[in-house]
């Protein structure tokens, strides 16, 4: 019992340092994806090839004011980050990221607390990142701070329905919500994936996706051309890299999912093992969210509803009814 | 980049046209078939095909568009009026400025100060001669009317500095003896066109 105590510790000690490290090289990559996009070369001069921005920007954030506002309510103000980063993490923590493996002749199990209802838990936790930006933008006392919120609320609340409504298909075809039964329903090659099955839950599911996680073109909650920075206008120095850090670990976790759920998950792949296979898919999702930044339009706020709740709700619906309806004959 | 390649840069194939994008939907079932069409023809994936397109041009196709400003500068035009410089004569290697003083006259800014005085030759040679870029618009009246073409603008256009007033003198200007060589005729501002010859025309004495 002990062990199991300090291996779970440790696990999510890990989990934390490995990805909030790989949010912040997100950011380098995400830099450099876009420039090579527009055929401009990205951060350059700090390290080889600019690797060592990531450290410039740390040291950039951690050395700058910490300011508040004298209108905002502090207290609020100063915890609102730690909910949008903590919620990214926590949601992490039902995930298995790798398959399992041997260490020095204990078996390790990559997931921090193999919960029997994991995906509700990851899902559920996302759902409690919207507290981040909404408290965030509320407690600012600025005018743009609160627009941000207001629209965290309607694109969060909208695309949960979305999300929740994609995924119940699968879980119908599974049979469980633990993501380590998902990952062993599809072991059997390509084949037997889940994308195949379900076509358009994956679609509406990553779409939901890119509206959880504030990406482009869905990105209304800090759209820089028409309210400034949203949610993060007062925000500087590490409070505001707190929201980035959590905004990359959810986009890592809409990834796993994703590939868990979707495509997978960790069996190997042909010649490739799972470890490997699992890290190329995400790296894919990753760079499929940049890829998408780099090329399509944001949209209109009330093209966000109108795709959410006249689209994508009622084809999640549509999608939910065939799959009982076929599962039952 | 030559300069040839330089001013075309931006140059496309110019073959032009216009994307026929249809009529605007008004009921709201055009609506609805519109996006149903666009779906269906998978139209977003035009886009993502473009973005990638331009990432493997860029990686691997040596069309990346970044000059890295301060290492590497892209050539600048020859008319373009910058930091003036004091031509030599080609053969000699002496300095073409006769000291006229018309560039000191001339100049609206009151920026040139020239000193001149006999050499033991009875030539005019120049004993002071400053420009105060603190003050020099950079009009181009002096390289104009340099009858020798001595005083012409060159292409540094990095005129920061540290003081308001900022001044260069003869022998900073001056082509360095060692780069005589490299020293060719000046094409821009003040220098002659190439259809001069053909411009000039008869006086009416010659009839």
């Amino acid at each position: 019992m002990d062990g199991y105590i300090i291996g779970t510790i440790i696990k999510a000690i890990l989990v934390l340092a490995i990805i909030s490290a790989l949010a912040g090289f997100g950011t380098y990559l995400e830099r450099k994806v876009l420039a090579f996009m527009q055929r401009r070369l990205g951060p350059m001069h700090v390290g080889p090839y600019g690797l060592l921005q990531l450290a410039a920007d740390g040291i950039k954030l951690f050395t700058k004011e910490d300011f508040i506002p004298s209108g905002a309510n502090r207290l609020i103000f100063m915890i609102a980050p730690i909910i949008t980063a903590a919620t990214a993490f926590i949601a992490l923590a039902a995930v298995p990221l790798l398959p399992e493996f041997e260490l020095f002749g204990v078996t390790v199990r990559p997931i921090v607390a193999d919960l029997n209802i994991g995906i509700l838990f990851v899902l559920g936790m996302m759902a409690a990142g919207l507290y981040g930006p909404l408290l965030a933008g509320m407690a600012q006392k600025n005018k743009w701070g609160l627009l941000g919120a207001a629209r965290t609320a309607i694109q969060f609340l909208s695309y949960e329905v979305v999300t929740g409504l994609s995924i119940l298909a699968p879980i119908m075809i599974v049979g469980s919500l633990s993501l380590i039964d998902f990952n062993n329903y599809q072991s059997e090659g390509i084949g037997s994936w889940l994308i195949w099955q379900q076509p358009v839950a994956f679609i509406l599911f990553l779409i939901a996706g890119y509206a959880e996680t504030n990406r482009t073109p869905f990105d209304l909650l800090e759209h820089e051309a028409e309210i400034v920075a949203g949610y993060a206008t007062e925000y500087s120095g590490m409070r505001w890299g707190m929201f980035f850090i959590g905004e990359y670990a959810n986009m890592i976790t809409i990834g796993f999912l994703a590939s868990i759920v979707f495509l997978g998950g960790f069996n190997s792949w042909g010649f490739i093992p799972g470890g490997l296979a699992i890290i190329l898919k995400v790296s894919f999702f990753f760079f499929l969210m940049l890829w998408v930044r780099a090329s399509w339009p944001h949209i209109r706020p009330d093209q966000l509803m109108w795709l959410c709740w006249k689209v994508l709700m009622p084809l999640a619906v549509i999608n939910v009814t065939l799959t009982g309806l076929w599962m039952m004959v | 980049m030559s300069l040839e390649e330089f001013k075309n840069r931006n140059v496309g194939e110019q073959n032009y046209r216009l994307v026929d994008v249809g009529q605007t939907p008004q009921t709201g079932m055009e609506k609805f078939e519109q996006v149903v069409k666009r779906a269906v023809k998978l139209e977003l994936f035009t886009g993502l095909k473009v973005t990638f397109r331009e990432m493997f041009k860029a990686l691997f196709g040596g069309q990346m568009h970044t000059t890295k400003y301060p290492f590497e500068k892209l050539p600048i035009a020859p008319r373009y009026r910058a930091i003036h410089e004091m031509k030599r004569l080609l053969e000699s290697g002496h300095y073409r400025c006769i000291g006229c003083g018309l560039c000191e006259k001339i100049c609206i800014a009151n920026c040139i100060r020239m000193d001149t005085r006999y050499d033991e030759n009875q030539r005019k040679e120049v004993s002071e001669y400053t420009i105060n870029f603190g003050r020099c618009i950079f009009c181009g009246y002096c390289a104009e009317v340099c009858p020798e073409l001595a005083i012409v603008h060159g292409g540094r256009y990095e005129t920061a500095s540290e003081q308001r007033a900022s001044y260069s003198t003869f022998e900073d200007m001056l082509t360095p003896l060692d780069q005589l060589a490299q020293q060719s005729e000046f094409p821009g501002f003040g220098a002659v066109s190439d259809d001069a010859d053909k411009k000039i025309k008869k006086t009416p004495l010659a009839y």
